[in-house]
């Protein structure tokens, strides 16, 4: 599903990326660890193509439609509610059944309650859960997920463990992460940057 | 059909995001009042009219800076952007929402400061009202793209009205010529001409702007 | 046309120049109307039609890195509107100069070519504040690609919101000499002409060839 070689990516003078070779088959969960600053964030974000490589080639074989992104910001609109931010991508995404499927991820996440107030008001717990629910509402084949424990509560990374747990297999992940002891159980393959 | 949709679901939350953040449409209404009051006193005593027909492009154009200033903080602050670039729909579904919100924000401050200027002025011609809407789609369609632009910059909001301003001319002169001139026609299909051009041009290039 | 050597094209640049001056400021017949003034206008004329060509290569450039992704073009478009502004800056010094020989005024309104140019100035000189506010990169080159093309769009379109701002048009070397334009005066044109064309071509060869040093050095620098 994804192949890479000899990937660069340059911001000015400094080389965040360079000679990077990945290949990840579908139903496929690739890990991506190394320390801060070794450009894991900028390699999943090439993947997910919202940037374009320096040098190297990439091959993703996913539509955007089908990819989904954890990214270190939760990418949802502070001013507007849970509800009006699934709303939005929703729409963008053309859910079928958006307003249940909408629903159900509120509930499994625990922010059904909450689903009327903006999300300025949530703690960074529940702004996180919030973002993967974002994440999982096209049902993506591909998830890109980046250090995606880093902003969760207690009770949020349970619900990130089951996830994961229940998807594995069916759909292709690619995380990054500076502690790799939680999923490495569940990992397929490992690159080291 | 998917493209209309994807376009209304942005403007929606355009239109939200402004409203909700309930400072931009008074900032507007009053910086046109003082813009007014700054040119009462800048023109000196027996200006002509069309001086101060002149002067309410400056304001419009002003006002609109003001307005464009803040279209995309939201996805800038919150880097929102990224979600909107990694969505499936069409990149330049992200321009023409944000356009049109604009363009709903500009027009609703102009309502007020249209019957204002005739208020403290003269009265105003048809020909200058549609000279200002013709405008307004121009000043809408080329101010988002390039407040897109700064948005991708450091130096940012500084870049706003350098990289508007040169653009704008053309309009001002446009809509000027629309105000005071006795056969406002080559004026306003001017604008017209202008705003086709160069909203075709946004259109199409705005995909570039926003994908690193 | 790259394979001319650089050093061919800088003798060929500083023969024609020579020979341009030579024509205008000494065999040219004086003009009845303008006398002095006039021969700064040869120089004006070429000078903004190379201008106006090296934005326009600057916009082709810009849309073969668009389209065709053709790795050079984004240098060579950068080069290309750097060339246009600083005949632009040339155009505006020799319009101010003729404008005071004509009438008195180092600055006036009334000349469309002039205005146009002033405006050229501000949206390419806000190219590179635009282009030095982003990290190097391939969206540093799309935008600057795009806002290129935007510059190219807007040559015509101020043209024609100037001209219809004002009521005097630009005097035309060809329309203004009619039955009198021949001979030397037509010598002098084209000369003068081929001249800026040839040194704006030799300077942007220059600065192409230090901007991909410069871009080489870099790159082995990180390697």
């Amino acid at each position: 599903m994804i192949a890479a070689r000899g990937l660069g990516r340059r911001f000015g003078d400094k080389r965040v990326l360079r000679g990077v070779d990945l290949d990840v088959g579908d139903g496929a969960f690739a890990l991506v660890t190394g320390p801060n600053g070794s450009g894991k964030t900028t390699l999943l974000r090439l993947v997910a193509g919202l940037a374009l490589p320096s040098e190297g080639e990439l091959r993703v074989d996913v539509t955007r439609d089908r990819i989904g992104l954890l990214a270190h910001d939760p990418l949802v609109y502070r001013e507007l509610t849970a509800l009006e931010n699934l709303e939005l991508y929703g729409r963008l995404y053309h859910v079928p059944e958006r307003r249940e499927r909408i629903g159900m991820l509120l509930e499994r996440f625990g922010l059904w309650d909450a689903r009327h107030e903006r999300v300025a008001a949530y703690s960074r717990g529940m702004t996180q859960r919030l973002a993967l629910c974002r994440v999982l509402l096209h049902e993506p084949q591909l998830l890109i997920l980046d250090e995606p424990y880093t902003a969760l509560d207690a009770q949020g990374a349970e619900l990130l463990d089951a996830q994961l747990a229940e998807l594995r297999g069916e759909r292709t992940f690619l995380v990054s992460t500076h502690d790799p002891q939680r999923v490495r159980a569940l990992a397929t393959s490992e690159l080291s940057l | 059909m998917n493209y209309l949709s994807d376009v209304g679901a942005l403007t929606r939350k355009d239109l939200l995001l402004q409203l909700r953040a309930r400072d931009t449409l008074p900032a507007m209404l009053l910086f046109v009042a003082a813009v007014f009051v700054v040119f009462h006193f800048s023109l000196p005593a027996g200006s002509s009219r069309l001086a101060a027909s002149g002067l309410l492009w400056v304001a419009i154009v002003f006002t609109a800076l003001l307005a464009l200033g803040r279209a995309f903080v939201p996805e800038r602050e919150q880097r929102t952007l990224d979600a909107l670039v990694l969505a499936p729909c069409d990149r330049s579904a992200i321009w023409l929402a944000k356009s049109l919100a604009t363009l709903a924000f500009l027009v609703a401050a102009e309502i007020v400061a249209l019957p204002l200027f005739e208020l403290f002025f003269h009265g105003l011609h048809g020909s200058t009202v549609a000279g200002v809407a013709l405008a307004d789609l121009g000043i809408c369609a080329v101010g988002t793209f390039v407040g897109a632009t700064a948005v991708v910059t450091r130096a940012r909001e500084l870049l706003l009205p350098l990289l508007f301003l040169p653009l704008a001319i053309p309009l001002i002169i446009g809509g000027v010529g629309a105000s005071v001139v006795h056969g406002p026609g080559r004026y306003l299909g001017f604008l017209a001409l202008y705003d086709l051009l160069f909203a075709l041009l946004c259109w199409a290039a705005f995909e570039y702007v926003v994908v690193e | 046309m790259r394979r001319i050597p650089l050093p061919v094209l800088a003798a060929a640049a500083l023969v024609l120049v020579t020979l341009a001056l030579a024509l205008v400021f000494f065999v040219v017949p004086n003009d009845a109307d303008q006398g002095f003034s006039q021969r700064i206008f040869y120089f004006h004329v070429s000078i903004a039609f190379t201008a106006y060509l090296c934005f326009g290569a600057g916009a082709w450039k810009a849309l073969r890195h668009l389209w065709k992704r053709d790795p050079r073009a984004d240098l060579e478009s950068y080069v290309a509107v750097h060339q246009g502004v600083i005949f632009g800056v040339l155009v505006l010094l020799t319009g101010s100069i003729w404008a005071k020989i004509s009438w008195g005024h180092w600055w006036v309104w009334s000349e469309n070519q002039l205005v146009l140019f002033l405006v050229l100035f501000l949206f390419y000189a806000a190219y590179f504040m635009l282009r030095f506010s982003v990290d190097p990169g391939p969206q540093r080159a799309n935008i600057s690609a795009v806002y290129a093309l935007f510059g190219v769009v807007l040559v015509p379109v101020s043209f024609l919101a100037i001209r219809l701002s004002q009521s005097l048009i630009h005097p035309q070397v060809f329309t203004r000499h009619g039955p009198n334009f021949g001979g030397w005066i037509l010598a002098a044109y084209i000369v003068s002409q081929v001249a800026v064309l040839v040194l704006a071509y030799t300077l942007y060869r220059v600065e192409l060839a230090g901007k991909l040093l410069d871009l080489r050095l870099r790159e082995l620098r990180l390697a």
